[in-house]
């Protein structure tokens, strides 16, 4: 018979089992037991957060750039509501979360106990499954399921609500391997058959005008993707655009890449993707950013849609081929194929697709990312530009917070490998950038981690800095400080007549001085003379860095698809500023 | 200028609705009907009827029958996001009207209403195995099986003979012959 030990126990056994090294959390009543028992495991490290909030962003960063599942821990009541915005930001952009929350003890459940609010209810339309376990013996299966739920088909958050007693209660730990035998998401293989493949190739080989459109399921299905990706994309000499999570998995900077789509995607993007007759969409979601009006979105193109996740097929838009699978593995086998039977594709179609090359090249040279730069003020843009420069040569992660900066760091740093970008895309979290910054220092040491964020997002979350110098994580909060709520100030600025309600913070903190009581470095740079030379002294700190980059109040972030405009209808720029429709202006 | 559209999504042409029956599977665990409900709610899809039981005792497995109502595109969605649901092993899914399926709602019905009204109640509702369940000189509980339609017929009917009270399940669903749901 098995050693009886304690729930609390079991919950680390569980978590070495998985090979947890890293768990992020604050400590409470309810997980009290929990925490007594961390200092017999020490192949797993606590990062103490400010918040459960903080914490889940943290796991989300550590999950994003390492392609391991987050590992969140928190107590019952407010530190599991705190942690529901974590958790509903990790669902809506498919990152593996664990999350195992404090509980009141069984006999409490249901009498309004002190710190005891009904978790597993309010947790369940933000995670792929939870659990409440009423009994010990049941926890280490429910634990490793969560794993697997987590890791498994298009990946999610979990959560794992553990009472009080149940931490104390003694039972039997088991580690069962793949208890999961029911089929996930609604599919038990993704093995993609040849007629598929042979349709796939067939479209591909017809087509005269073709678009890849690749998101985040490329990056979640693991560097390899990546990998097949350029490969494929070379094999066929098509453009390729990629969503908002997508960048990195293919090189920003290579010419057959278009920039990123959407409603601040580029020029050609989106006219490409309007004109197109086929769109291969690889591990994107038709998401609203992206589509726009539904009903005329692409209109004359044939569309492929491979996505793990078949309820996200056929969502949003019809598509004519339809394939659940694994990103990786269907490029795998598709290239195999399409090797076989089609030796000298490149040559062949070269001259079938470069009239839309042709064209593609034309609306390429609008050039929809310039901007008018100052010598007075530092623009925005410019800023993301010279923060590039200065950091390409190594391998620099890249946060992000919520709003314009999000949008000029997408457009204006370009990313070479997966996993380099971590960016609240699905719920649009604001605060999300400094804390995920945390967990991805954690996940890379040594490596250089630079949260772009606004001034307004940051001091969401801006409490995680005490946790960045408690573990001495060199993380760089670099702030395009504008002083408004930017893209707030945008939208009022184009569809409210100017109004700008309470878009502005009239009492900012001196952003160098908090950087200081908080024992980390803070920099601020006014000038563009000045600004390279504080980026350089940023990077060169070994320590976490505060920058306040004071940037232009009123710049606005273009090329933009407006409200109530086609996709083929971008402003390029201010002095484009066109009235927007009153059917437009009920769209936001 | 083309007619405006925009990148946040605007209302597009909303298709022909279609009544459906959705029969569900689950593994019959604490939160089970909260997650599939969560699910229609949370989605924005109508649930016109609810029927849930336990039907293996020993595997613990629940049988949910929904009836609902959405476009083509919507009763795919909720077929497929039924099946994302980790308590659920499988779900079958049914156009009303189509011939080779059986449904069935069961209704109680209490009247007021002498021995003399009471047969003639008794007429009206014989083409639906009508059973009586209780019966004193000034009132009588009448049970009724038969589909939503009838039922809704039969109530109207019956207010003018004295119903005082209602009380309906969901429909549930069976394939007809030999076959049976996959």
């Amino acid at each position: 018979m098995p050693k009886l030990i304690s729930g609390a126990e079991i919950v680390f056994k569980a978590l070495e089992d998985q090979k947890v090294e890293y768990i992020f959390g604050y400590p409470g009543g309810a997980v009290l037991p929990i925490y007594d028992e961390l200092k017999n495991h020490k192949s797993i490290k606590h990062i103490l957060a400010r918040h459960e909030q903080g914490a889940g962003h943290a796991a989300e960063g550590y999950a994003r750039s390492s392609g391991k599942p987050g590992v969140l821990l928190v107590t019952s009541g407010p530190g599991a509501t705190n942690a529901v915005t974590a958790l509903t930001d990790a669902y809506m952009d498919s990152i593996p979360l664990v999350c195992i929350s404090g509980q009141v003890p069984t006999h409490l459940i249901g009498t309004d106990a002190f710190q005891e609010c009904d978790t597993t209810g309010i947790t369940r339309p933000c995670t792929k499954h939870n659990w409440l376990v009423k009994d010990v013996n049941d926890l280490s299966r429910v634990l490793h399921l969560a794993f697997e739920v987590a890791t498994s088909g298009r990946p999610g958050p979990v959560l794992v609500d553990i009472p009080k007693d149940i931490q104390f209660k003694k039972g039997k730990y088991k580690f069962i391997k793949n208890s999961l035998k029911k089929k996930l998401n609604g599919k038990v293989t993704y093995k993609t058959s040849n007629n598929e493949l042979d349709k796939f190739i067939d479209l591909i080989k017809k087509s005269k005008r073709p678009i890849f459109y690749t998101g985040g399921g490329v990056i979640n299905s693991g560097p390899e993707a990546s990998n097949h990706l350029r490969e494929l994309v070379s094999l066929t000499g098509f453009p390729i655009t990629s969503t908002l999570q997508g960048l990195g998995a293919y090189p920003g900077d290579d010419p057959q890449f278009l920039g990123m789509l959407g409603m601040h995607g580029t020029y050609e993007a989106n006219n490409a993707m309007h004109d197109c007759d086929l769109m291969i969409n690889i591990g994107a979601r038709f998401d609203d950013r992206i589509t726009g009006k539904v009903d005329e979105f692409s209109p004359g193109s044939k569309k492929i849609h491979v996505d793990i996740d078949p309820s996200s097929i056929g969502k949003n838009i019809k598509v004519d081929l339809a394939i659940v699978s694994d990103v990786s593995e269907l490029l795998k086998s598709l290239i195999k194929r399409f090797k076989e039977k089609n030796k000298n594709f490149l040559n062949s179609n070269k001259q079938k697709t470069s009239k839309w090359w042709e064209q593609i090249d034309k609306w390429r040279e609008k050039k929809s990312l310039n901007f008018v730069n100052s010598n007075k003020i530092i623009k925005p843009q410019h800023a993301v530009q010279r923060l590039y420069e200065l950091t390409k040569d190594q391998d620099t992660f890249i946060t992000t917070e919520v709003g314009q900066h999000q949008m000029w760091a997408a457009q204006h740093y370009k990313f070479n490998k997966p996993n380099r970008w971590m960016t609240s895309g699905g719920l649009g979290t604001m605060g999300y950038g400094l804390p995920a910054a945390i967990g991805v220092q954690i996940a890379n040491p040594g490596k250089l981690v630079v949260d772009i964020a606004g001034e307004a997002s940051v001091l969401m979350t801006m409490q995680e800095m005490s946790t960045a110098v408690q573990y001495r994580l060199p993380i760089k909060i670099f702030i395009l400080n504008n002083e408004y709520m930017g893209m707030v100030r945008q939208w009022q600025e184009l569809l409210h007549e100017k109004n700008y309600s309470e878009s502005y913070t009239a009492a900012l903190p001196d952003f160098v001085k908090l950087a200081e009581s908080y024992g980390c470095v803070g920099i601020r740079a006014k000038t563009p003379d000045e600004l390279d030379e504080k980026i350089k002294e940023m990077i060169d700190v070994q320590k976490p860095v505060i920058f306040d980059c004071v940037v232009d109040k009123s710049e606005n972030c273009f090329p933009m698809i407006p409200s109530g405009k086609p996709h083929n209808q971008m402003i390029l720029g201010p002095e484009e500023d066109e009235e927007i429709s009153d059917e437009g202006k009920i769209l936001v | 200028m083309p007619k405006s559209k925009s990148a946040y999504s605007v209302p597009g042409k909303i298709g022909k609705t279609e009544r459906h029956i959705i029969v569900v599977w689950v593994d019959n665990e604490a939160g089970v009907l909260a997650r599939v409900v969560g699910l229609f709610s949370g989605r924005g899809y109508n649930i016109e009827s609810l029927a849930v039981a336990e039907v293996d005792k020993k595997k613990h497995i629940s049988r949910i029958t929904i009836v609902t109502e959405g476009t083509p595109q919507v009763i795919e969605q909720i077929n497929l996001q039924l099946k994302k649901l980790v308590p659920v092993h499988k779900v079958a899914d049914f156009k009303r009207g189509e011939k080779d399926i059986l449904f069935r709602e069961l209704a109680l019905f209490k009247m007021l209403a002498n021995t003399q009204k009471q047969e003639k109640i008794k007429k009206i509702c014989k083409k639906f195995n009508p059973v009586v369940l209780d019966k004193t000189k000034k009132s009588f509980v009448i049970q009724v099986t038969a589909l939503r339609a009838e039922i809704d017929k039969l109530a109207l009917d019956l207010k003018r003979f004295g119903l005082i009270s209602t009380s309906r399940t969901g429909a549930v669903a069976m394939t007809k012959g030999a076959k049976i749901f996959n």
